[in-house]
């Protein structure tokens, strides 16, 4: 009896924490979505975010989160990988996470400053021959910076579910005649897919709403839902227009996270 | 279970041991109580030297806190839980925080020093009688360029040579829908404070033509970029040509002949603060001409300070593209309060601006 009671006096803090944090937020967002800039109730919002401007910046930010995505699942997998095959893997595991200990900021200005005009990277095709180029403020420099940043994220799911993988599977595999191609397809990558899964979730959704790199790398040329939030709240005081863009940047999430979610089956 | 109760107790016990301590250091340095002043800045926007002297000579202790937007700064004051005592805003925020009664009214037999203010930053259309605000700062909007990197036989006068298709993808414009769009309405012989859709959107088009001059829309980063020769051309406040120009003497300014924008960031006690006898010591202090020389000195901005500038450096207080004359102020406008619906279409012009590919 007494454990019973102490066990929902530990359930606690996590139900307050999800009351505070979670629902409560999601709630006022939907909440603020249905005033207008004079604080009448009304739907002017939705109308306005089906206008030209907005649908076109819904589609630049999925389909730049899109890139962000699929580039850092081609790199992320064969290095998670081949960092299952080495000796040390921990090790090497914690030299790729390091980087994201650092500030985001510090490292997009220090982006600003290779991929300057009279930049390190500029120097480098410069010596090569190819001749320097614009690189900062380009779909490409913001394209890269992203995916740098968000590399770990997707490296650790997959080498986790690369690792839990069982090699006597592999050994069956190899001893039943499948060729290395048709083990990776048939065995090794159904295998690791809720790795791939969730280190998708975990790139696509915050790459959605990317907002301080589309100023600092991209100069402002590439727009996200993420940078009309931002100044619809502290610019314009539009909170109704700002909480109307995070619905729908919600409703994307939970359409994403539907599409790739984790189906429980057994080994 | 028993084990868990234990280290629920030892860690309750260390918490409070830790609260009592802090208390303690809080007290022993005088952060409690009306011994401290927050004071709510922009960033980089004062010599921290003057601070410690202000600390030295009235034993008040200063938090400093900075901000990098007036609606930035105005949200956080309107939600509370903030204890600043003194804020910076500019003009047309003043306007607003006053509609929203968010201010403190000055006393001003408490700020003796204001004397020292030229009169034409007083009794300013924004403030009439400075019943709220004290000013701290003025410049303007114009273009910073590098003379030696411009195209052969190129001079910059005014808003109109941005246009020109020699500086291809070679301008950086700063990240503000007042200042962007001003730009665009003064170079079409607008008014800054324009609200007639009509040449508002004519003003969007206009500028749609600069996009293939533009190499990146950015905020405080732009004096990095300058000094680093990223680019020609850039649009700022003078303030930053100033330090542009202090790191790279090659650089020069120019406040655009159709006109441009004249504004004042100004000191003001918002409704959030604890200690406001200390906040009029504190705005008195900033006005003595020699910490105010001292101030300018570090900052770079204009002064409004009239006595200050006879303890400044010459080439500074009689440099004209920072202390214009009669002449070219007359042609300069203050931003007025638009209203929050106004400033939404200004915004969503911006926005449509920015989002605009060649």
């Amino acid at each position: 009896m007494q454990n019973k009671t102490f066990r929902h006096l530990f359930m606690l803090p996590y139900a307050l924490w999800i009351i505070l944090f979670v629902i409560a937020p999601i709630l006022l967002v939907v909440y603020f979505s249905f005033f207008d800039i004079h604080g009448n109730f009304s739907l002017t919002n939705y109308k306005n975010f089906f206008t030209a401007t907005y649908l076109q910046m819904t589609l630049n930010s999925f389909w730049y989160a899109f890139l962000i995505t699929v580039i850092s699942l081609l790199v992320a997998y064969p290095t998670a990988y081949i960092l299952t095959r080495t000796r040390h893997k921990q090790l090497w595991l914690l030299l790729i996470i390091v980087p994201s200990w650092i500030n985001l900021l510090l490292k997009a200005y220090a982006f600003i400053g290779i991929f300057g005009t009279h930049g390190a990277a500029n120097q480098f095709l410069e010596w090569v021959g190819i001749g320097s180029r614009q690189l900062l403020f380009t779909d490409f420099s913001f394209v890269f910076v992203a995916v740098y940043i968000f590399i770990p994220f997707m490296i650790l799911p997959i080498f986790n579910a690369l690792d839990k993988l069982n090699p006597s599977l592999l050994y069956a595999a190899s001893d039943l005649g499948a060729s290395k191609w048709t083990t990776f397809r048939r065995v090794i990558f159904p295998l690791t897919l809720d790795g791939v899964k969730s280190g998708c979730q975990v790139v696509f959704i915050p790459a959605l709403s990317l907002f301080m790199l589309t100023r600092l790398i991209a100069g402002n040329r590439v727009i996200t839902l993420g940078t009309a939030i931002e100044q619809q709240f502290l610019v314009t005081q539009n909170w109704g227009m700002g909480a109307t863009i995070a619905v729908f940047l919600i409703i994307i999430m939970v359409g994403f996270m539907a599409l790739t979610s984790i189906r429980r089956r057994g080994v | 279970m028993k084990a868990l109760n234990r280290s629920f107790l030892v860690i309750l016990v260390i918490s409070i041991a830790l609260l009592i301590t802090i208390n303690r250091l809080n007290a022993s340095q005088g952060f409690s109580g009306d011994n401290t002043l927050t004071v709510y800045n922009w960033g980089d926007y004062i010599d921290q030297d003057v601070i410690k002297q202000f600390e030295e000579e009235t034993g008040i202790t200063v938090i400093y806190e900075t901000f990098d937007s007036n609606e930035a700064m105005m949200t956080k004051i309107q939600q509370g839980g903030t204890t600043y005592d003194i804020a910076v805003p500019s003009e047309y925020t003043i306007e607003k925080m006053v509609e929203e009664d968010l201010l403190y009214e000055l006393d001003h037999s408490k700020i003796p020093n204001l004397q020292y203010i030229d009169e034409r930053f007083l009794n300013l259309p924004f403030d009439e009688g400075n019943r709220y605000s004290i000013p701290y700062f003025w410049g303007t909007v114009g273009i910073i360029f590098n003379p030696e990197l411009l195209p052969e036989g190129m001079e910059i006068t005014g808003w109109h040579d941005l246009w020109d298709p020699r500086l291809e993808n070679q301008i950086l414009l700063v990240d503000g829908a007042r200042e962007i769009m001003g730009m665009g309405l003064n170079s079409l012989g607008y008014s800054l404070n324009d609200t007639n859709p009509e040449h508002l959107y004519e003003t969007l088009d206009h500028l749609e033509k600069l996009t293939p001059n533009i190499r990146a829309i950015v905020g405080d980063e732009n004096k990095m970029l300058m000094v680093g020769n990223e680019a020609m051309v850039a649009v700022g406040w003078s303030g930053d040509a100033a330090d542009i120009m202090w790191e790279n003497e090659a650089m020069d300014y120019v406040v655009p002949e159709e006109g441009s924008n004249l504004w004042f960031d100004n000191f003001v006690i918002p409704k959030t603060a604890k200690n406001i006898e200390g906040a009029h010591e504190f705005i008195n202090f900033m006005l003595d001409p020699e910490i105010s020389a001292q101030n300018t000195e570090y900052v770079s901005y204009s002064t409004p300070n009239k006595e200050a500038l006879k303890y400044m450096p010459e080439e500074m207080v009689n440099d004209e593209r920072f202390y214009p004359d009669a002449a070219l102020t007359d042609k300069l406008e203050v931003y007025e309060n638009l209203g929050k619906e106004n400033l939404a279409f200004y915004n969503e012009l911006f926005l449509q601006f920015k989002m605009y590919r060649k």
